[in-house]
């Protein structure tokens, strides 16, 4: 049996023999157009009754090689004309896919709309959350008690040990830098305010907020959107279990209740990493630093932190589920989605902490 | 040609943990044969494809295909194996991200010698033989109905003309009609080809009309291969339970 794709050219006929597939037409390909490629006279007589084997991409190709037309005179076995008829049955004209074009303007109000049906659809979560909250509160007993347990489990307790590594290299960080600078002003005793205002006002909360928006955020979204991927969702509602009470709210719940806690503990441990660089730096003992942290940092820094914390977090776990709920049923999507989760969530947490600044700006400043 | 078995397997045995699912498990398939491969529920088909895939190992004994040992670490040759078959998933496991259309392109673009418009061809050629409209091309595989699911998966094992086809339940899922034009569709290209297939299935229509050997996969081997109405006197619970009434339909 001849395995290889074989064309000739006899005076007034064309002989194709061998078996004529895919795979032994490729490593000929090139060769095998080209000489169908040649131009023959009109009225050729094809002879393929001596082909041992013809697949759906060689009668494709023999079939534009006739200009989508049967040859006046072919000679073939009838399982192979019926591989050729199925080539020719095709319609004409395949609408080939739609591209569409680049347009700046079109791309920058796509990019808007998407914004605003985003916003709206927060919007719409958020109160959806609400309306969950006041039916909780008429019928406690469906409080969903483990999920709310697993999810401050998940996002808060688990998230200990990162956050305090992060939090100390960041305190030993600012410490150590601010040291030097003000060593040279002989302001030594300056570190304390420094470092209590920025840990436990400004860079705790943020720190967490950034650490956790990668770490639980994009979990939250991967898993409501897995759950959409897979259906698991409709399944739920089937069972006449609300997917927000059961999925949603625990999630945004758990985070909100679980960010202060963080934000406590990584401020906590970035103010030990920064007495720890401040004693060896300065020589400023640790007894007189946590004295003098009370005086020097009002105690209503740490509630607008932890106050921040509690946005911080309810921001991240919304805007994480609501783009969980996006997720259409694709991989594509679910990785867009997580992305966008992520990004918008760290974006709206600066820009929230934007707002705090601007309304707390007289509000726990140390007077000198 | 080579007269070598498509498939081969000598003395596979698989476990799950402690659950042996395979043992001792033998089968040789020659070139041009359709097999109907049965057994129970969970009783191990599934995974005995995804062995012959070379996507999971046996714990223990040897799989070939067309003569190649699948342990062969040239991964040319292991691609070139890979080339020639076309295997058809129990869910379809069609690429999510991609529609109807660009998910049978896609091994073909992979080839990386057929141009465009010879694959646009192609893809709505082997649209056409599942009988999906050019208009389906569009579609994301999330909007397909359960039976078009398959249907875009065989269109998707049979872009590369392959000369194995391992179908996994190819008429679970379509009405009597598609699969009666699927019978058809297989047998014709069996005989147009020279195809060798290995389907599992349960459905007895399919199995008359299409196989010409049936492999029985119960207490983890194959208790009977052979011509179809060999198999069917066997005497076996399993093969007089399976085919029970229905045995002189077959015939
Ligand atoms: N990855 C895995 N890990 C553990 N056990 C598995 C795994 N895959 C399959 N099994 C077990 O192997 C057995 C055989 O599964 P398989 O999917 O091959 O069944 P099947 O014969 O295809 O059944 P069906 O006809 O229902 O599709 C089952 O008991 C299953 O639980
Ligand atoms: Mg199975």
């Amino acid at each position: 049996m001849n395995a290889i794709p074989c064309l000739r050219v006899e005076p007034g006929r064309v002989v194709l023999t061998g078996s004529w597939t895919l795979a032994t037409m490729l490593p000929h390909l090139a060769d095998l157009q080209n000489r169908l490629a040649v131009p023959l006279p009109a009225g050729e007589h094809w002879d393929l009754s001596g082909l041992t084997r013809l697949d759906s991409a060689a009668a494709v190709l023999l079939w534009r090689t006739w200009g989508n037309a049967w040859p006046e005179a072919l000679e073939i076995g009838e399982l192979h004309r019926q591989v050729l008829g199925r080539a020719a049955d095709l319609p004409r004209e395949m609408p080939a896919a739609v591209k569409h074009a680049f347009h700046p303007l079109e791309s920058v109000g796509r990019l808007l709309l998407k914004a605003a049906h985003n916003l709206r659809g927060v919007i719409a979560l958020f109160g959806q959350v609400l309306l969950d909250l006041a039916y909780l509160f008429r019928h406690p007993a469906d409080f969903p008690r483990k999920e709310f347990a697993a999810n401050v489990y998940k996002a808060g307790a688990q998230a200990l040990p990162v956050s305090a590594l992060v939090g100390f290299l960041i305190g030993v960080t600012i410490s150590y830098l601010s040291a030097l600078q003000l060593k040279s002003f002989g302001a030594d005793l300056f570190i304390v305010n420094i470092l209590g205002i920025a840990i436990i006002r400004e860079l705790g909360p943020v720190l967490v907020a950034v650490l956790v928006a990668g770490r639980s955020g994009s979990a939250m979204t991967a898993q409501i959107g897995v759950m959409r991927v897979t259906e698991e969702i409709d399944a739920l509602s089937t069972m006449g279990i609300s997917r927000s009470i059961r999925v949603v709210l625990p999630k945004i719940l758990g985070l909100t209740a679980a960010m202060p806690l963080l934000v406590l503990w990584i401020s906590a441990v970035a103010l030990l990493g920064g007495m720890l660089a401040a004693m060896l730096q300065l020589d400023l003992s640790l007894n007189y630093f946590i004295e003098n942290l009370p005086r020097a940092v009002p105690v209503a820094n740490l509630f607008i932190g932890l106050g921040k914390g509690l946005c911080f977090g309810l921001v991240i776990a919304v805007v994480a589920c609501h783009f969980g709920l996006r997720v259409k049923p694709n991989t594509e999507s679910l990785s867009a989605n997580t992305t966008s989760a992520v990004v918008t969530a760290i974006t709206m947490v600066i820009l929230v902490d934007a707002v705090f600044a601007i309304f707390t700006r007289q509000i726990g400043v140390p007077q000198l | 040609m080579n007269e070598s078995p498509v498939i081969e397997l000598s003395g596979v045995c698989t476990r799950f943990g402690s659950q042996t699912i395979h043992c001792d498990l033998d089968l040789q398939v020659a070139a041009g044969q359709i097999v109907g491969l049965l057994g129970g529920s969970g009783s191990g088909k599934t995974t005995l494809l995804r062995e012959m895939l070379g996507l999971l190992r046996p714990s223990a004994g040897r799989v070939r295909l067309f003569g190649v040992d699948l342990d062969d670490p040239d991964l040319l040759i292991q691609r070139t194996v890979r080339r020639r078959l076309g295997m058809l998933f129990q869910h379809g496991a069609l690429f999510s991200a991609l529609s109807v259309f660009d998910n049978i392109a896609f091994p073909l673009r992979e080839l990386r010698c057929l141009d465009e418009d010879w694959i646009r061809r192609l893809v709505h050629l082997k649209l056409a033989m599942v009988e999906l409209e050019t208009a389906h091309g569009k579609l994301m595989p999330a909007e397909l109905s359960g039976g078009m699911v398959k249907r875009v998966a065989l269109a998707r094992a049979l872009a590369l003309e392959p000369e194995l086809l391992l179908l996994d339940e190819p008429t679970a899922g379509l009405d009597p009609d598609r699969s009666q034009n699927f019978v058809e569709l297989v047998g014709s290209l069996q005989q147009a080809l020279g195809l060798t297939v290995l389907m599992v299935t349960h459905d007895l229509n399919t199995l008359a009309g299409l196989a010409t050997h049936v492999a029985v996969l119960a207490e983890q081997r194959i208790i009977a291969f052979g011509p179809k109405d060999q198999v069917m006197t066997v005497d076996h619970p399993f093969v007089t339970g399976f085919f029970g009434a229905d045995r002189r339909k077959l015939l």
